[in-house]
């Protein structure tokens, strides 16, 4: 398909801004646009058809099902889309007075509340822009409430579980912490003896998610909080794989301090091909003083933005965070109200359902129940076949399929991780089990078709390896000529 | 099981938890140590159907003074333009609403492509050679930039000139600490920087961020702070505002090593303060240090062109903690938005729309009966100064239907007394003509 | 690309995949064939200058594939006496003969009796089997 650009005539053009037929006055010439940008120039039909086109080579959830662990793809409703196109919230400046924006505030901290009670924390900040943004800013609440007691100096170190997202390390990395890992045990729990080991008096805190990435609830997280908690440490809780528990059980109460939560995962923001998403943080009541700067309040009937937060780390993020994934987000809670509870349910119940039907087909590394997700590993298909876990994924993407979460989390070799989360029928499960099954039989009878996967898609497999050693990473435009500005 | 979204019945809950082995939802659960399982109800508002969930999202937008309900000349990072239709229907195409991250990029062609256009969009405005597919807004790629800078440079201080959006100078002083890098703030002279006094700030600086135009409306001296940074041995970059740049000249043009900014103004929604999208653009030679994602043109098997992420093995993903950054999810969609703008507006169109800008505030300077703060040109906004505080003049401006602009004393010290006035295409010369006679009634 | 898993004698090894082929009081470094089979096809080399130092058991450059990025250990300390521009301009010789074209940098000796604390083909064999 040919890009944008490729398909531009110079002259055409489509949208008309309006003038007033007023002078305008002279750029100086130092300052002055010398060359004129080469923006696309089409009719508008033939933009429409371009985006058309690029929509018609791609998946959504809107399109198929789409299993990828630890991301959470549930249905985005659509009424969601209705609401944050309200005039009231996509033409509100974040600038305006407190008092012409009472509607939005109150949103906000009405939003709050309920992450506040799904969490089990007291405080809650909107402001970070995504869960990585979030665990970021976690960690700098950690710092914060440490060298406010004395202790910023002595606490350098942060833990994390050999089965972490790759986010963890990275923020702790841009936090300016020193990282530390502890092992899974074979039952999917963290090592309690290497813990014990590893936390002391230089220990700031732990990065975890429970659910792991595994799927499994860690069954000593009691013992977990207590260790840290007994060396004056904290618990920060990765809310990448909080769909599993919402109602069921509350990082607040498993002993974490701190919580991050993902808008796009849990929350139902759609996740727009990449973003945007939204990383709100709780807190216990001790590290409220710390929270970024503004945070929404309210007094009596009134809500507002208080900045006169001296103890506050400063700001993560523009204005109050990122609104419209909030009115979305709003609007997903108030569709369940209570029975967030049975969304949780359901999604443990979908994930365990497609485990009980792929344990013989695929190897099972942990055989345990699992919660909202699982890991499965083509190991076998790979020793016996040659067929590996990549191959699996391209192959299910000729049955309308996307792919799992491939070769994470790093512990299990050839790693399939799938979730299907709540939103799915039993028919899409089924179908994606009888799918799943015969891939594993090509792979016995035909293993070099497998290779070549996928066989049906606008492209197929991409050479990954030559866009890494010659980048191309914007149009060359050719012999196309600059012309001067304003010609 | 009928709440919100489900999709099962009892029967196919029934048969599922039979071929699961167990015989109720309690045990799937059982694995979850009971100190730590709740067991209330949440305490949450009640569930509303759907029409009573629009009627309770309606009222609380009708609780908010938006810029169809009062003439508004705000401005201050956030611009009230124009978003063509074919914006809304693009960004509402569940193929890219619903997509995740192109990962598995047979999958995405439709997300890869259009990240791909919107890279090189962002590279042609700004001169650059290199954009990554987005950052979360413009003020927190002005932290990615400090450190690029610090990785490549090796130094620990960077420089801001206080022309700079407030918010973007508090977001780079919160990530600074963790960076170990050292912050330093140039005062502006009359409106914008000297650049001789930003040379003098930035020896040993690692990087040096100057806006263009700034914060005040007015149009800085761009050039002469760029060489002032690299003749510190620094690199320079720039903040600037993509509707500009059909009419200003692009950073890459006049020596910059970076060019960043916030994206709303090009295709997005005000929407309080977001979801937006930040742009980070580099040359060549900071293509493996740049945070976040990059899409690149590769072929298949059968030789045909298409697009894949690479250079993954900068993110967080691969690198771990030696990432170049900790960013996952970034803001494509309203990248895309971005993208379907500029590509509508066209070159003729972008710089229509600077041309438009420059002469509302040229009509403004002269109808609206108060003095320029600065004797500087200026872009899209207009910085005046009233001769009660501002804020009392917004208070009663708003009484009388009309926001007048930003107060800039919330910001700087001695500037109680100044209004930042935008105009953007959406202002005609009749709305300019109301806010003059409000100012007029108010001051 | 790369050709059969060999570990030649005459070279010393360090546990984290990497050779050193000592010639008097200079070392030519690289990484063993285990090295490029995990990384798969290299993309990219980032390369010390000569003049750098090295430090044993520290990282003196980075060598990246289309999936992960390592760094490159050196097994001992001296001083970057030349780097081998054709792995930086075409790294995939580093997969096809790691030993031989593939070699990364060559240093001065600042502490030759540093070699005595690396591992002989045997010795890294073992280490090759327990991964």
């Amino acid at each position: 398909m040919e890009l944008i650009f490729e398909k531009s005539q110079a002259g055409r053009r489509a949208g008309r801004v309006p003038s007033y037929g007023l002078p305008v006055p002279e750029v100086p010439a130092s300052l002055r646009r010398a060359q004129a940008p080469r923006l696309p120039e089409l009719a508008e039909n033939e933009i429409v058809r371009h985006f058309t086109n690029l929509a018609d080579r791609n998946f959504g959830i809107d399109t198929g099902f789409y299993p990828l662990g630890s991301c959470t793809m549930k249905y985005n409703p659509r009424v969601n889309e209705r609401v944050v196109a309200l005039p009231g919230f996509a033409n509100l400046h974040p600038h305006q007075e407190d008092e012409g924006a009472q509607g939005a505030l109150e949103l906000m901290w009405e939003l709050q509340q309920i992450l506040a009670e799904v969490a089990g924390l007291p405080a809650v900040t909107l402001q970070p822009a995504a869960g990585s943004q979030g665990e970021l800013t976690g960690l700098m609440l950690m710092r914060a409430y440490f060298a406010d007691r004395g202790e910023g100096e002595q606490r350098d170190t942060i833990i994390t579980a050999d089965t972490a997202h790759g986010t963890n390390p990275a923020s702790v990395t841009m936090a300016g912490y020193k990282l530390e890992k502890v092992a899974t045990t074979d039952r999917g729990n963290l090592d309690l003896d290497d813990l014990r080991a590893k936390v002391n008096e230089r220990t700031a805190g732990l990065m975890l998610t429970n659910p792991s990435t595994l799927g499994l609830f860690d069954e000593g997280i009691a013992e977990v909080a207590e260790i840290f908690h007994s060396q004056g440490a904290l618990l920060y809780y990765d809310g990448a794989n909080l769909n599993a528990v919402v109602g069921i059980s509350r990082p607040g109460d498993m002993g974490f301090d701190i919580v991050h939560y993902n808008l796009h995962k849990t929350f139902s923001q759609p996740h727009g091909g990449g973003g945007p998403g939204a990383g709100p943080v709780a807190v216990i009541e001790a590290l409220e003083p710390f929270l970024p700067s503004p945070q929404v309040v309210r007094d009596g009937d009134v809500f507002r933005l208080d900045h006169d937060r001296p103890k506050s780390i400063g700001r993560v993020r523009g204005f109050a965070g990122p609104f419209g994934v909030f009115v979305r987000s709003y609007a997903y809670m108030r569709a369940y109200g209570p029975d967030l509870r049975a969304m949780s349910e359901t999604a443990v119940l979908n994930a365990n359902y497609v485990l009980a039907r792929l344990r013989d087909v695929y190897e099972l590394p942990y055989d345990r129940l699992c919660m909202h997700e699982f890991v499965l590993s083509a190991r076998g298909l790979k020793k016996e076949h040659g067929v590996t876990a990549l191959d699996v994924a391209k192959r299910l993407m000729d049955f309308g399929v996307h792919p799992p979460t491939i070769y994470f989390p790093l512990v299990v070799p050839e790693a399939l991780m799938i979730e299907p989360t709540e939103t799915e029928s039993k028919e899409r499960l089924d179908h994606f089990v009888d799918v799943m099954t015969r891939i594993a039989a090509e792979a016995a009878e035909d293993p070099s078709f497998l290779k070549e996967a996928p066989h049906k898609r606008p492209v197929r497999r991409l050479d990954e390896v030559k866009a890494a050693k010659e980048p191309v990473v914007k149009y060359a435009f050719g012999d196309r000529p600059l012309v001067e500005a304003g010609a | 099981m009928t709440a919100g979204y489900l999709s099962l019945t009892e029967r196919d809950r029934e048969e599922m938890l039979a071929a699961i082995g167990v015989s109720s939802m309690e045990e799937l659960f059982a694995q979850i140590p009971a100190s730590v399982r709740f067991d209330r109800e949440l305490d949450v508002p009640p569930a509303l159907s759907e029409a009573e969930l629009v009627r309770h999202l309606e009222e609380l937008a009708a609780k908010n003074a938006h810029t169809g309900s009062e003439l508004s000349f705000l401005g201050a990072g956030i611009y009230d333009h124009y978003v063509p239709a074919i914006v809304d229907y693009v960004l509402q195409r569940g193929e890219f609403l619903t997509a995740y991250t192109p990962y598995q990029p047979e999958m995405s062609q439709g997300v890869l492509q259009a990240i791909f256009e919107y890279q090189t969009v962002i590279c042609e405005l700004t001169g650059m050679d290199v954009s990554n597919a987005s950052g979360y807004d413009g003020f927190t790629v002005a932290a990615d930039a400090c450190l690029i800078a610090r990785n490549h440079t090796g130094r620990s201080r960077i420089v801001l000139t206080e022309t700079l959006n407030p918010q973007l100078r508090q977001v780079v002083k919160t990530y600074a600490p963790g960076f170990g890098l050292e912050v330093v703030e140039v005062p502006h002279d009359g409106g914008t920087t000297d650049p001789d006094r930003l040379a003098a700030a930035s020896q040993d600086a690692a990087a040096v961020i100057f806006p263009q135009p700034n914060f005040f409306g007015c149009l800085e001296p761009a050039p002469d702070l760029a060489a002032a940074a690299k003749g510190a041995g620094a690199l320079a970059v720039a903040h600037v505002d993509l509707t500009s740049l059909g009419v200003l000249e692009a950073p890459g043009a006049y020596g910059c090593d970076m060019a960043i900014g916030e994206g709303q103004s090009a295709g997005n929604y005000q929407s309080y303060g977001g979801p937006h999208y930040g742009f980070l653009a580099a040359r060549t030679e900071f293509i493996r240090r740049l945070p976040g994602r990059i899409v690149g043109e590769t072929t298949d098997l059968d030789g045909d062109r298409g697009f894949v992420l690479t250079l993954q093995t900068r993110e967080q993903h691969i690198r771990r903690e030696k990432a170049t950054s900790n960013m996952t999810t970034n803001q494509t969609l309203l990248a895309l938005g971005g993208l379907v703008t500029l590509s509508w507006l066209g070159p003729n169109g972008l710089r229509e729309l600077g041309e438009t800008c420059m002469s509302l505030v040229g009509y403004a300077r002269e109808r609206l009966g108060l003095p320029a703060a600065f004797d500087r040109p200026a872009f899209k906004e207009l910085a005046v100064r009233t001769p009660i505080p501002a804020r009392d003049v917004v208070r009663r401006a708003r009484e009388r239907g009309v926001h007048p602009g930003y107060v800039l004393g919330r910001d700087v010290d001695g500037m109680d007394d100044v209004l930042l006035v935008a105009l953007t295409e959406k202002r005609t010369p009749a709305e300019i003509d109301r806010l003059a006679d409000v100012l007029a009634e108010v001051c | 690309m790369a050709g059969e898993e060999s570990y030649p004698e005459g070279l010393k090894y360090h546990p984290e995949h990497d050779w050193a082929r000592i010639e008097g009081d200079e070392a030519v470094l690289g990484i063993t064939w285990w090295a490029q089979d995990a990384l798969g096809e290299l993309v990219h080399f980032e390369a010390p200058s000569a003049g750098d130092a090295t430090t044993k058991d520290a990282p003196y450059g980075e060598v990246e594939s289309v999936k992960a990025v390592s760094d490159v250990i050196a097994p001992l300390s001296g001083e970057i006496l030349a780097v081998n521009q054709k792995a930086v301009d075409e790294p995939e010789i580093v997969n096809d003969d790691p030993y031989g074209e593939g070699w990364l940098v060559r240093i001065r000796l600042s502490n030759p009796s540093e070699v005595e604390a690396l591992l002989d083909v045997d010795a890294y064999r073992a280490v090759v089997a327990e991964q």
